[in-house]
């Protein structure tokens, strides 16, 4: 399996679960839908950019720095939308997107098949 | 009563032992070795214009059995043979590649990191299981007998022992503490060179050992060829396994030494997970006073 198709699905499955804890908050329970989706979104779109990426670059520490900002900057994206009250889960949303973008971004550095030189 | 000075005793001595090389192409410089069934010299080829080692076999030793097995086998870990024939004193002699470097021995007294010598002594293996794999087996393993060249390349050297891997009875030869049993009563086989092979692990390995290594060793060189690895690979791929930090078959890990194992493959992805969980745990009690 390639990089980036490794990327998309640890990013979509981590995203879900991230998304899915969201159930404990009893505030936002009823958005659980919509924030299962834009999670597993989020998820998805790190871990295809850091399977890119891996794929040119072999470093942990640059899949790790590169899934964490990618992860911060698209969960600041998805903080951004507010509830229907009108608030916004910021500190909630960026702090675990930013270790679980690191997350994807060690996970598509350690598996998954980078194309040979030629 | 002494009819000559002892200098001139010393002088004929060195004149007759000195093999006369004046009808070959070899010029002989100095001995830089001497073992059981002959004498190894450092010589120059003035044909090939390069230098080489000669080894001439003792008297009564029949050309040239050594030279003629180590020409079947032709691997990166063992000296090739270039050249044989016979002095005018009947002695059989043949030209080998000059493998400068030092003896594992003495590499080892220069070397205190483990895994560099376990992966030397991989190279190692290579060449036997080489051997093996082309029915001749050592005998005579051992630090001595192993050279290690300038780029870590290796060479296992003085297969004047070996013998063909039949099972076939043989002359007791050997070097204890290196010598496996079964050799003293004359019968060796492939295990015997993985006995020697388990005994020159035991060398390499610091004081204490790490418990798999030291029971790596210890299968390799058990009393009983049947306890034994079965061949050097399968010797090679448990030491090879233990520099991996994989389990090696010779030893059972304790569920502590496994914890701990399973720690050093993953700790990034553990550290993440633990970072992850506290960071979701931390959110769910601070949440309410975020509010």
């Amino acid at each position: 399996m390639n990089k980036p198709m490794v990327g998309m699905i640890a990013g979509a499955v981590l995203g879900a679960i991230d998304g899915g804890t969201a159930w404990f908050v009893p505030a936002v329970r009823s958005e659980m839908e919509g924030i299962l989706m834009w999670s597993s979104v989020k998820g998805m779109l790190v871990g295809i950019i850091c399977g890119l990426i891996a794929r040119k670059v072999h470093s942990t520490a640059a899949g790790l720095a590169a899934g964490a900002g990618f992860g911060l900057l698209f969960a600041y994206l998805v903080a951004m939308m507010p509830e229907p009250d009108g608030t916004h889960y910021y500190l909630q949303i960026m702090v675990p997107g930013f270790v679980l973008g690191a997350l994807i971004g060690f996970l598509t550095q350690k598996m998954g098949t980078a194309p040979e030189k030629a | 009563m002494s009819f000559l000075p002892d200098r001139a005793l010393d002088h004929l001595r060195d004149v007759t032992e000195t093999p006369d090389f004046s009808d070959t192409r070899y010029q002989v410089e100095e001995e830089i070795g001497r073992g059981g069934m002959g004498v190894v010299y450092r010589a120059w080829d003035a044909q090939l214009e390069r230098r080489v080692a000669v080894k001439v076999m003792n008297a009564g030793y029949a050309i040239n059995r050594e030279a003629k097995l180590l020409a079947q086998l032709e691997h990166p870990g063992i000296a090739p043979v270039y050249d044989a024939g016979s002095l005018p004193d009947g002695r059989c002699y043949y030209a080998m590649r000059l493998i400068q470097g030092r003896r594992l021995d003495e590499f080892l007294r220069a070397e205190p990191a483990l895994p560099p010598r376990l992966r030397l002594f991989e190279k190692i293996c290579e060449a036997v299981a080489f051997a093996h794999n082309r029915g001749v087996i050592h005998c005579d393993l051992k630090p001595q007998n192993i050279m290690v060249g300038e780029f870590g390349e290796v060479f296992v050297v003085d297969w004047g022992v070996a013998r063909a891997v039949d099972g076939a009875t043989a002359p007791a030869a050997g070097t204890p503490p290196y010598m496996a049993p079964e050799q003293s009563a004359g019968s060796a086989d492939a295990r015997s060179d993985v006995f020697a092979l388990g005994r020159i692990l035991r060398d390499l390995m610091p004081d204490p050992p790490p418990r798999p290594l030291a029971a790596i060793a210890g299968k390799a060189s058990a009393q009983e060829p049947a306890a034994r690895f079965g061949d050097v690979q399968q010797l090679a791929a448990d030491v090879g396994r233990y520099l991996d930090g994989q389990p090696v078959a010779a030893y059972r890990d304790t569920v502590p030494e496994r914890l701990a194992r399973f720690w050093r493959q993953n700790q990034v992805l553990l550290l993440l997970l633990g970072t992850y969980l506290a960071v979701k745990l931390f959110l769910y009690f601070l949440a309410p006073a975020l509010k």
